[in-house]
């Protein structure tokens, strides 16, 4: 498991500015819903964009740390 | 990554037009994310083919690699990568699953 603020924090580290909103679904710390707004996204594909942020996200998904994330990524309106 | 694994996935996506590598397999999903995107596209009613990961090591780790994608289920259209789980639900709420399917079944 790990701590919704640590994830943001990763997310943060990697994707300068961008607001990060992590809920954990089940309180375990291990399914997580993250949605990024960034503005770093425009003219990235959905794959581009998820793939950053999966990045930042490494050592966490390749541990299972997090074992599931249902991502949502989108620009700054 | 290893050249005769890079090899043996570029043959699997190539081979179908429309392939999910998934936890199970069409009747029997081993995973909510892999089933959802089952159940997308039977919804839409798009022939597609499946790859279970459970059954070979090699792949399921390999195709993580190969995508730059760290989770299952992953889909690929035509040959290209067009995402995991979320980026389905999302195209196929938009309804840009259904025409992008739709293209390239008819090319």
């Amino acid at each position: 498991m790990v701590q919704p603020n640590a994830v943001a924090a990763a997310i943060s580290q990697v994707l300068p500015g961008a607001q990060v909103e992590v809920e954990d679904l089940t309180g375990g710390g291990d399914h997580l819903q993250v949605k990024v707004l960034w503005e770093g996204f425009r003219d990235l594909s959905r794959v581009k964009q998820h793939q950053l942020v999966y990045g930042a996200l490494r050592s966490e998904l390749a541990s299972e740390a997090i074992h599931a994330l249902a991502l949502t990524t989108a620009c700054p309106s | 990554m290893d050249a005769s694994l890079k090899s043996r996935i570029e043959s699997l996506i190539t081979a179908s037009p429309v392939l999910l590598f998934m936890k199970g397999n069409k009747l029997m999903p081993q995973c909510g994310f892999s089933n959802n995107a089952v159940q997308i596209f039977n919804a839409l009613g798009v022939p597609f083919d499946t790859f279970d990961v459970l059954s070979d090591q090699e792949i399921r780790q390999g195709i993580k690699e190969y995508s730059e994608w760290p989770t299952i289920p992953q889909i690929y259209v035509k040959g290209e990568f067009l995402g995991g789980s979320d980026i389905l639900i999302e195209l196929y709420n938009s309804g840009e699953l259904k025409e992008k399917l739709a293209i390239a079944l008819a090319s």
